[in-house]
């Protein structure tokens, strides 16, 4: 019996490693028209033209980076705050109502939020905020440059914003969850030795949940990559590589998006599997990442003491 | 096209999965482009209430629909661009158009009411390779006399999907404008050279409506529906005509439909007076050699049954449909072109 129930849940288990090898042969099937074509120029080639059949995967990769880059510099020290304040100083009544609020706030489906940006954010990013975001930061020598262009309430600033939003509430659940994991009678020593609230915060609590908090910043970077409805309504889908953040751009998977239904031609087809074939790399690479980031931690932590 | 294309193709999900369930014999299944998939599932509606008998189309875009119907999944597809001769010989397949449209375009200028704007295909080609930038560019100024335009930078707005509205629009751009042709060309989907992409006709009119000095084109029934400002155009007869369903008609009237194999004409830059300059028809995609005549039969008993009752329906939802003298000929095509495994005509 003990025996049978291993081998069930080993096969669960590898079900898991067939699966996903299983997505990434057949991706590299799938593009293999424009693996062969292009090769690795893919990759930094900025053209995309599904009439004279080139294309390169550079501006949606730019755009994914930067969108997420934007949202998890917005959402991490946010969520940072939202689950310091919930576990060390929020009154005991207010812990249920914010925590089931955030939880709620994940639950919402992206095309909701695809939908607000459109419909309520952009057009207030763009008469209030933008205009002064383009006039302040935008005349900086050099840094400007990332501010200017016209308000147009979409591009690649506004999907970052959204995509911020999207992520606040799996990093902050996440990070909520691993705070209240400290033992109390760590934290009480350290009050109980004249800690101020931050000085437990960064030194006893963050070194302690440190695995849990970033694999909650992953978390949201996974999200904030892969995310498809929610940026499509916003960032302006335009294949064109700007300088400035206020600018349309594309993300890999809002062109799949857009693009999948009418792409007619073979290499068309075969560039946008070859575009989800990056996305997936990136989302391994960023994992990978974060495990090797854990490990040289670890190792550190062992020579601190 | 419709109020809203997503929820058009959720509803097409979910219809489709309900009928699945409910599937008999005699439910015929389709597959393609989503321009015309409001007409066609209110055709299958209201012939479902005749005759008891569903067609199932799932509005998946015309590269899908190609595909499925090559792989003869379905038993029609549906493109907005037709295939060409070649495509169609080497695939076995025969082609027919089922439903017209128009396209137009829209802009958003403060103090400038709806119809007040005239533009030429050539402008309009400038405007889209940026080259004309400002409304208040002599070019547009001087089609437009007594308008007061505003010194205002324009703002593109196209498609981010590839649709057929996008291939009517740069098709007949490409006609009109040798630069646009050699510079872009013509494509569900294809480079622009400037502006922001709307996802779907809702996302362009969406775009449209916010950004100040904005330009866009959507098909004729969005830009009716909700009341945008449509620019009138000037056709190739030298005449300035505005959208409707009258200058559609007559810009189909004038096609030579035997003129290119599978009936694949594209209205865009039609001659005659009152003719629409973007208009074009969709097209369904049938298998000459057909393994199950009897399903064959059902869907050409279903196009025959809309083609002669569907015309009020297309009206109502802005459509324009086939003319009787274009029926006629479609009927010949079925009956001359689609056979069973033994070479009967299946209709």
């Amino acid at each position: 019996m003990d025996v049978a129930f291993a081998w069930l849940t080993r096969s669960f288990a590898f079900l898991v490693f067939s699966i996903l090898a299983a997505i990434l042969v057949s991706l590299v099937i799938g593009s293999q028209l424009t693996l062969e074509k292009y090769g690795f120029s893919f990759l930094w080639t900025a053209e995309w033209n599904p009439v004279t059949e080139e294309f390169g995967a550079l501006v949606p990769i730019f755009g994914t980076v930067v969108t997420s880059l934007i949202a998890m510099l917005i959402g991490v020290p946010v969520s940072f705050g939202i689950a310091l304040f919930l576990t060390e100083l929020s009154p005991n009544w207010l812990k249920r109502p914010l925590g089931t609020a955030i939880e709620l706030l994940a639950a919402i489906p992206s095309i909701i939020y695809g939908m607000w940006g459109l419909f309520v954010f952009a057009p207030l990013f763009q008469t209030h905020i933008q205009p002064f975001l383009i006039g302040t930061l935008g005349h900086i020598p050099f840094f400007g440059a990332l501010f200017a262009g016209p308000p147009l309430g979409i591009g690649m600033f506004t999907a970052g914003i959204v995509l911020s939003i999207m992520v606040i509430p799996f990093i902050a659940a996440v990070m909520r969850d691993v705070f209240e994991l400290v033992p109390p009678l760590l934290k009480e020593s350290a009050y109980g030795l004249g800690a101020t609230t931050w000085e437990v915060v960064w030194r006893v609590v963050l070194p302690y949940t440190k695995v849990g908090v970033i694999g909650g910043i992953m978390l949201g970077l996974g999200r904030a990559l892969g995310e498809t409805m929610a940026v499509t309504f916003v960032i302006g889908n335009a294949h064109r590589l700007a300088t400035s953040l206020m600018a349309p751009g594309n993300s890999i998977a809002s062109s799949l998006a857009n693009e999948f239904t009418e792409a007619v031609g073979d290499v068309y087809f075969s560039a946008l599997i070859e575009l989800g074939l990056i996305l997936f790399l990136i989302t391994t690479v960023v994992l990978a990442l974060s495990k090797l980031l854990l490990m040289k931690l670890a190792r550190g932590e062992g020579s601190q003491t | 096209m419709f109020k809203s294309e997503l929820a058009a193709k959720a509803l097409g999900l979910a219809a489709a999965a309900v009928f699945s369930i409910s599937a008999h014999a005699a439910d015929i299944t389709g597959a393609g482009a989503s321009f015309p998939y409001p007409i066609y599932a209110k055709w299958a509606d209201a012939y479902k209430k005749v005759t008891g008998n569903g067609m199932n189309y799932q509005s998946i875009g015309s590269g899908g629909g190609i595909k499925q119907i090559t792989a003869r999944t379905v038993d029609f597809g549906a493109s907005d661009a037709p295939m060409s001769g070649d495509a169609l010989e080497k695939n076995g397949l025969v082609q027919f158009p089922a439903i017209m449209g128009g396209v137009v375009p829209v802009y958003n200028l403060k103090g400038v009411k709806p119809g007040e704007i005239r533009l030429t295909g050539a402008l309009v080609a400038e405007i889209y390779l940026h080259k004309v930038k400002t409304w208040n560019d002599p070019a547009i100024a001087k089609l437009n006399p007594g308008v007061k335009l505003p010194a205002q930078a324009i703002s593109v707005v196209h498609r981010s999907d590839g649709s057929g509205t996008t291939f009517l629009f740069t098709d007949y751009l490409s006609k009109v404008s040798p630069e646009w042709k050699s510079a872009i060309g013509t494509g569900t989907a294809v480079k622009w050279p400037t502006g922001v992409g709307g996802k779907g006709n809702e996302g362009v009119a969406n775009y449209v409506g916010r950004i100040d000095g904005a330009i866009g084109y959507v098909e004729y029934a969005y830009a009716k529906q909700n009341k945008l400002s449509h620019a009138l155009m000037t056709n190739r007869d030298g005449q300035v005509v505005a959208p409707s369903d009258e200058s559609f008609k007559a810009a189909a009237a004038g096609a030579d439909w035997a003129s290119v194999p599978g009936m694949g004409v594209i209205l865009t830059d039609q001659p005659g007076k009152a003719s629409w300059p973007i208009t074009g028809a969709s097209f369904i995609l049938m298998h000459k050699v057909q393994q199950k005549p009897e399903v064959a039969r059902e869907v050409l008993k279903f196009f025959d049954w809309s083609f002669q009752n569907g015309a009020k329906m297309a009206d109502e939802l802005d459509y324009v449909p086939m003319p009787d003298a274009v029926v006629n000929q479609i009927r010949a095509v079925w009956k001359s072109q689609i056979r069973d495994a033994s070479g009967k005509p299946v209709y």
